[in-house]
């Protein structure tokens, strides 16, 4: 079967291997590691300013006495579940429409894909820099998460539009065509499960690209919004007295760089044993 | 002495995969040695391991001798003075054994170059003679072609004119003629044949076609399971075969002049080469095997004069005179009532009248104007009564495939009209248009394509029917499965884990459970192999008259035709060339093209092979954007040829239309000189009939 020759082959992956486990804790961290801790994240220590971490604050406080420990995982929640959301958003996105424009062509994939080149061409961190600040109320970070997905899923829907032009061809999908199955039904049935493994690997690399892109708008003041906090947030408040106080930004912009670096070694063992014949 | 002479050569795959176990041959100067078997038996690996170019995760061991010298464990510069000198090798695909970026008579005058040290300009010259040797016309010219510019036959004859370049003493072709059409097949091998004349060398020949090697070879070697089971001249092995194996094969093909009916087919399949089974590779499969064949596996030992058997009862299949079909069981087929009734009298379940499909050349980048037209279909009229098989053969680029797609699109097609079931698809709306195709199924070419690698068989033979609306469809799955030969339990398995043949099987499956009335065949065997292909014939054949089928049957192979079809229809470059019974057309055929094509197919005979007469057609086919005026075939016909200068103007000023052949009810040919003549000889089994 092929789905048990695939998990050995990223079994047998070492960077798979590391990276998942590294993710693992990562999010076991995020997610369990607040009931360990002593402090909530929106508790403030006044008698301990800008302590440095050890004893009862693990990882130091904040200018305002946050507790590091309890701000920085609740940052990492944010920006995991950012990074998870845009990635299934965007490849989503791509995979339907590149299928789409791909199978019906005509004037369908004209319109779609003059929508993709469009969308290519607009500036997207100042488009998303524009809007995100006037999206002050309630959930805020889910319309951020909307602007992120839409500005990252064009170039992937190219790839899924050209590999549906070869599929379409194919007899499994014309035998379907003469069963007298609809269009649409043939593309979520035998076009896009036989693209799975290029959008796996999409979806996964798509995570830590949504991370980074979070981490940078937020760092500008242009993502997340306070009270709330991300990694980039923090990373940002952080920045400015690296010197002086540097768990401030240490703290963040390790796990940052830990939880790109797992996803995008989760991807690329994802690929090599899906595609034996990238791994050179 | 031998050129080369192979001894106990053994390839082995990572993975304890034993591609080859212990092949021993020899090959003679000016001897043709042919080397069949299915595939995955290990032949084209025995010849890249000759050659040197196995990957390198490969062991090879045993012996290869080249003039007396030991190839294997030579180093890789001395390989490469062997390689393309003494010996060089013809491909399969022709089109990717060529450079793109470079002109033929370049590569060619390379090949030259790099093992005779002679000049620039000598070389070109001596790569424009040598495509003039293999009979490409205006060499000089067509020299600066590029490899795309090149027909595929073109192409395989300067692959040959490339192979013997450097004059060399062993050619060793790999399926040199499966990727082309029957008469391009015979062109080349005429080709081959000179060229061997030309150079003197010896010639190893790797094929699955039965009938190209009993036209080419001296001697077989047959290989099953990575080792020859038999070998020996090539009359003893066709007429005498001792081995069930090799008996089965030489039964199993369907031939061109043979008679109708079931064929012989070989249960099972062939064994992977990761799992052998314990005795006798084949024993698993042959209907001879007694206990004894499970102890060890059979050595080939020397039988008689010069051949070799590898079977512990060869002694006992030569005392007995035995043949295949003594041997292999064959199914009995009984004939539908609905064939019974008179043609005229049966309804007519599909009905094309003049229909014509006509693709536009475009040119321009923004704005795209109409250059010109391919004539793909131009004009097709024939007509399928219920029970019947109507075979729709030529080679490709004729049209076949055209056709089909606009019978099984049911759209109004461009001219003409299209009747499925006694409607008209002109006049069908989007639910009638449905309703029709559970009435209209298709069975696909590639068993490999037609299937959804990421759904289990189940699902993909249930697809249709909960396209159509059923809700329960699992015992019905079951059904069908176990009509077509498989079991109920391998409903859960997905296609890679089934073998060519089983999954044409589960395609033809998933086609029958809308209980269609009309079923379009396309090429349904061609990606078969011979022994796995007469099974399937022969499950076709049963169905139609159990379920009372009728069949629209695509093909190529006119032999898989003359099985199972009742009419055939000859299609040339968008027209119908010839039209008629099975018996009429292939028996008395009456167009020059019918006759051309017919007399083209190697039979698996040497002796009738080595006194036939072919009609060798000359050239190509002419694009179908650019047909000649009048008859299309004139440009190539030999008929026209030897007409004289008023009866040829009539061919290329007037279109000749299919007419009624005199004196036969159901034979039309559209030729204005039609005239019968009998292509085939009677076999030898028809004439004791």
């Amino acid at each position: 079967m092929r789905s048990k020759v695939v998990l050995r082959r990223l079994l047998r992956n070492k960077q798979a291997r590391y990276g998942s486990i590294a993710l693992i804790v990562l999010v076991a961290l995020a997610y369990l590691g607040p009931f360990v801790g002593p402090y909530d994240w929106t508790d403030k220590d006044f008698l301990a300013f800008l302590s440095p971490p050890g004893g009862d604050h693990w990882w130091g406080t904040t200018t305002i006495g946050q507790d590091m420990y309890a701000v920085t995982l609740r940052g990492m929640q944010k920006s995991i579940l950012i990074g998870l959301l845009v990635a299934l958003i965007s490849t989503g996105l791509a995979a339907i429409v590149g299928a789409f424009a791909g199978y019906f062509g005509g004037w369908v994939d004209k319109t779609l894909m003059w929508g993709v080149d469009l969308l290519l061409v607009l500036p997207s961190f100042l488009i998303i820099a524009i809007i995100s600040p006037r999206l002050r109320e309630g959930a805020s970070w889910l319309w951020f998460v909307a602007l992120l997905a839409a500005f990252s899923w064009m170039i992937t829907s190219r790839v899924v539009r050209s590999m549906t032009l070869s599929l379409r061809e194919r007899e499994y999908v014309q035998a379907a065509v003469y069963m007298g199955i609809p269009r649409w039904k043939i593309i979520f049935r035998h076009i896009v499960p036989n693209l799975s493994s290029l959008l796996i690997i999409d979806a996964t690399l798509n995570v830590s690209g949504a991370i980074i892109g979070e981490a940078a708008l937020s760092f500008f003041g242009f993502g997340i919004q306070p009270p709330d906090v991300s990694l980039g947030t923090l990373i940002a408040e952080g920045s400015r007295n690296a010197t002086g106080y540097p768990w401030l930004f240490a703290f963040p912009a390790g796990l940052l760089v830990l939880l790109v670096l797992s996803v995008n070694m989760i991807g690329d063992g994802l690929r090599d044993a899906l595609d034996p014949g990238s791994n050179s | 002495m031998s050129i080369l002479e192979v001894r106990d050569l053994t390839v082995t795959f990572p993975g304890g995969i034993q591609a080859v176990r212990g092949v021993s041959y020899e090959v003679e100067r000016g001897e043709v040695l042919g080397i069949v078997g299915e595939s995955g038996s290990g032949k084209s690996v025995t010849s890249l391991a000759v050659m040197g170019l196995l990957p390198t995760n490969a062991v090879v061991s045993g012996s290869v001798k080249l003039h007396g010298r030991e190839l294997l464990g030579m180093k890789e510069d001395e390989q490469i003075k062997v390689r393309g000198k003494t010996i060089s090798m013809i491909f399969q695909d022709p089109l990717s054994a060529f450079t793109p970026v470079y002109t033929i008579g370049d590569q060619i005058a390379e090949a030259v170059r790099v093992h005779q040290s002679v000049g620039k300009d000598k070389a070109a010259k001596r790569a424009v003679e040598l495509l003039d040797l293999v009979g490409i016309p205006n060499p000089g010219l067509r020299a600066k072609a590029f490899p795309h510019e090149f027909s595929g036959g073109m192409r395989q004859r300067a692959m040959i004119a490339m192979a013997i370049a450097n004059d060399p003493d062993l050619l060793i072709c790999d399926e040199p003629t499966t990727a082309l059409d029957v008469t391009i097949q015979a062109q080349v091998l005429e080709v081959l044949k000179t060229a061997q004349q030309e150079t003197g060398a010896g010639i190893v020949m790797i094929t699955h076609d039965l009938g190209v090697i009993a036209g080419m070879a001296d001697r077989v070697v047959v290989m099953y399971a990575g080792r020859p089971v038999e070998q020996g001249p090539v009359d003893d092995i066709y007429y005498r075969p001792r081995m069930p194996y090799t008996m089965g094969l030489l039964a199993s093909i369907p031939r061109i002049d043979g008679e109708e009916g079931p064929l012989v087919p070989i249960d099972g399949n062939p064994p992977s080469p990761a799992s052998l089974p314990p005795g006798c590779p084949f024993a698993p499969r042959c209907p001879m095997k007694v206990d004894m064949c499970d102890d060890e596996e059979p050595p080939l030992t020397p039988f008689g004069s010069g051949r070799h058997v590898a079977c512990i009862r060869s002694h006992e299949i030569e005392h007995k005179g035995l043949t295949g079909a003594d041997v292999f069981p064959v199914p009995v087929i009984p004939p539908n009532e609905v064939v019974r009734v008179p043609r005229a009298e049966r309804p007519t379940v599909l009905e094309l009248d003049a229909m014509t499909k006509h693709y536009p050349l475009l040119k321009g980048a923004i704005v795209k104007r109409r250059v010109g037209t391919v004539y793909a279909v131009d004009g097709i009229s024939f007509d399928i009564a219920q029970g019947e098989t109507l075979a729709l053969v030529g080679e490709s680029g004729c049209g076949k495939t055209t056709t089909l797609q606009q019978i099984m699109q049911l759209q109004p097609p461009e001219g003409g009209r299209v009747v499925v079931l006694g409607k008209d698809s002109a006049t069908l709306d989007k639910a009638g248009r449905k309703s029709l195709r559970g009435d209209l199924q298709i069975v696909f070419q590639d068993p490999m394509a037609a299937l959804d690698p990421r759904m289990p068989v189940g699902d993909i033979i249930a697809e249709p029917l909960r396209a159509h609306g059923e809700k329960d469809v699992r015992a019905k799955v079951e059904e069908l499965l176990v009509l077509v030969g498989l079991a109920a339990e391998h409903a859960e398995r997905y296609p890679q884990q089934f073998s060519g043949g089983q999954r044409q099987r589960i395609g033809i499956a998933r086609a029958l459970a809308l209980e269609p009335k009309l079923l379009v065949l396309d090429e349904p065997v061609s990606a078969l192999d011979v022994s796995i292909q007469a099974g399937v014939i022969n499950l076709l054949d049963e169905l139609k008259s159990r379920l009372g089928l009728s069949y629209l049957f695509v093909a190529h192979d006119l032999a898989v035709v003359r099985h199972l079809a009742d009419r055939v229809a000859v299609m040339y470059l968008g027209k119908i060339a010839e039209i008629g019974t099975v018996e009429n057309v292939y028996d008395r055929p009456a167009h020059p093209y019918t006759q051309a094509l017919l007399s083209a197919i190697p039979l698996p005979d040497p002796e009738m092979e080595r006194t036939r007469k072919r009609i060798l057609l000359e050239g190509d086919l002419p694009s179908p954007a650019d047909p000649p005026s009048g008859c299309r075939f004139r440009t190539r016909c030999p008929k026209f040829a030897v007409l004289s200068e008023a009866e040829q103007r009539r061919c290329v000023d007037e279109e000749p239309s299919v007419a009624r052949l005199a004196n036969v009810v159901d034979h039309g040919a559209a030729c204005h000189y039609a005239e019968e003549v009998e292509v085939i000889t009677a076999s030898d089994n028809q004439e004791e009939e």
